[in-house]
């Protein structure tokens, strides 16, 4: 295996997965390359994890063809496992063991031997800053140092590809931006890495290449850039005091969408404009029409997930749904 | 390293992790060794006049004590494999198995190591067992090489047994299941030679009696260990063993293969 950046770590093609009636995963197409995150983004039930442990060698495809690390899922999955590193969603590790025990324990069935393996673990132990809680038992582990010593776990082997399945679910804010600056520390050392996320902010900070995913099939793919520009551009906010502000507005500026429900008048405008946003300011104190609050929206993934998973027709986005909101419905 | 090579090594590894759970969870482990400790107490010291007055030719509570140690040896393999098919119930509810299957080790390693883990544990019950026996004046007229058959009878009717809780354990729900379905092993050396002689029974549950694994097991063990009668009770005890435990690694590995093949988290 060469390690060229531009070496795809996963090729998923037509990858289709039923259980029972239910189809889960519909001709999905993925390609992950070296050194690069694809974030795979989708609801709850979307088929995100079902697809993790098909390209994990945890369970097989229904059809569709797959290499992992250079080798076929399919008929080499024991050239795959030597090659990956899976973190699931929830925590791999030996609950009975303590912390470097839990690594000694990769360390081995990794073949590292005795010396190397030692090393190893003395290493990832200081690097996810677990060298003060090796010795101590999981029991009193907090949430975030289970997550570390998980993740630390999988990159015991070195993997040339790695599965991050909802990484940071559970995760207080500093453990999830530490986890953050792993991911990106190990995709820049030529890693292969696919994420799965609920979050959008996730895949907008991290990814090189987002798909999202809907009801088993990718609906967009492409740049977090990309996917953005698909969508309507942003647009300002006024809020008014009475219904007859708004309806005097709402004449003044005839390319406004009025919402008379919450006396809101939303003006489109060009990204970061300012010259165009002081020029709307101007025109209504000119007409003494009194603005009592403004905002400013740019789209941002939110949008684009909510657009092109159908759960929101676009252009009528409301600006406080997050995706969680959309979601754990 | 050849692919064997690796098969032994990561079987190393796991029954390593067994061990340290053993060891980590010894509540569990003092329950097991415990348990026939307690029975061997109590079938000696509560039943063990009345029990022994209807033995043959030499009767009283020494008598009884002789008599029944086999049946509670039994009873250690018993109830040790009831911590095995719970442990390995804990395993397979614990998402570090997934890790494991995402590795490239030998495949049946992580059940190698539940069973050469449970052996050691069994192993150290029984040692510990007779060694109370001894103490409460148990007396054998077994010369080495008897003692020496009788350990290896003893060993691989466990092993046989230790699969079988392992499938039993893999093919639970919950562990609680785990945990309660193995207890018919320890009613089954009740319901044998164990504690009684068989031709005491009413007859259809003499026959029953006759034919399951625990009897020719408890019938060889007293045989060596008595100088009584082994004859055919050996073979039939060793064909149990070597039948269980091919039945039950198969069903495990099958188990193991297909477990959550269907269902996504």
């Amino acid at each position: 295996m060469t390690g060229l950046g531009s070496t795809p770590g996963i090729v998923a093609r037509d990858v289709c997965k039923s259980f029972g009636s239910h189809l889960v995963l519909d001709k999905v197409n993925l390609t992950a390359h070296e050194g690069s995150i694809l974030a795979l983004l989708g609801p709850n039930g979307a088929g995100k994890t079902t697809i993790v442990r098909i390209l994990s060698t945890l369970i097989s495809a229904d059809s569709g063809s797959m290499q992992v690390a250079g080798h076929d899922v399919v008929s080499d999955p024991d050239g795959v496992r030597a090659l990956i590193g899976v973190t699931g969603q929830f925590s791999a590790v030996d609950n009975l063991l303590t912390g470097a025990e839990n690594l000694q324990l990769m360390a081995d069935l990794r073949h590292l031997g005795r010396q190397a393996g030692q090393r190893r673990v003395a290493e990832l132990l200081e690097r996810f800053d677990l060298t003060d809680a090796a010795d101590k038992p999981l029991s009193v582990y907090s949430g975030g140092m289970r997550r570390r010593l998980d993740l630390a776990m999988t990159l015991i082997g070195e993997p040339r590809v790695i599965f991050l399945d909802e990484p940071t679910t559970g995760l207080d804010p500093r453990s999830r931006l530490t986890t953050w600056e792993i991911i990106r520390q190990l995709a820049s050392a030529g890693v292969a890495i696919l994420l799965t996320t609920q979050h959008l902010d996730e895949a907008d900070e991290l990814a090189d290449q987002i798909a999202v995913l809907d009801q088993g099939r990718i609906v967009a793919e492409g740049t977090s850039a990309e996917l953005k520009s698909r969508i309507p551009g942003g647009h300002v906010r006024l809020h008014f005091a009475d219904p007859d502000l708004l309806s005097s507005a709402a004449v003044l500026i005839p390319t406004a969408a009025p919402d008379r429900d919450q006396l809101v008048l939303q003006v489109p405008v060009a990204d970061g404009n300012v010259d165009s946003l002081r020029a709307l300011l101007d025109e209504l104190h000119e007409a003494r029409i009194t603005v009592e609050g403004l905002s400013i929206h740019t789209p941002d993934l939110d949008d684009v997930f909510l657009a092109v998973t159908g759960n929101h027709v676009p252009g009528r986005l409301d600006e406080d749904s997050t995706l969680q909101g959309a979601t754990r419905r | 390293m050849t692919t064997l090579a690796y098969t032994l090594t990561d079987s190393r590894v796991m029954l390593r992790r067994n061990l340290k759970h053993q060891l980590r969870y010894p509540s569990l482990t003092l329950m097991l060794v415990g348990l026939p400790i307690v029975l061997l107490l109590l079938f000696v010291y509560v039943f063990g006049g009345q029990l022994g007055a209807g033995l043959g030719a030499h009767q009283g509570r020494h008598a009884y004590l002789d008599y029944v140690v086999p049946g509670l040896l039994l009873i250690t393999v018993a109830s040790a494999v009831q911590g095995t098919s719970i442990m390995v119930a804990m395993d397979m509810t614990s998402g570090i198995i997934d890790r494991f299957r995402t590795m490239a080790i030998a495949r049946a390693s992580v059940l190698t190591g539940h069973v050469l883990g449970s052996l050691i544990q069994t192993l150290a019950a029984m040692a510990i067992l007779i060694g109370v026996a001894f103490g409460l004046g148990f007396h054998s007229s077994a010369g080495p090489l008897e003692w020496l058959a009788a350990i290896g009878i003893l060993a691989l009717f466990a092993f046989a047994l230790i699969w079988l809780a392992v499938a039993l354990g893999l093919a639970a729900k919950s562990v609680e299941t785990a945990s309660n379905t193995p207890m018919i092993l320890i009613l089954l050396v009740f319901l044998g030679s164990g504690f009684v002689s068989t031709s005491t029974m009413p007859a259809g549950l003499r026959q029953f009696a006759e034919y399951q694994p625990f009897t020719p097991a408890a019938d060889t063990v007293r045989g060596l260990l008595t100088h009584a009668e082994v004859g055919h009770h050996a073979i039939a005890a060793i064909a149990w063993s070597v039948g269980i435990a091919v039945v039950a690694y198969l069903w495990s590995l099958s188990l193991y293969n297909r477990r959550r093949a269907v269902e996504p988290k």
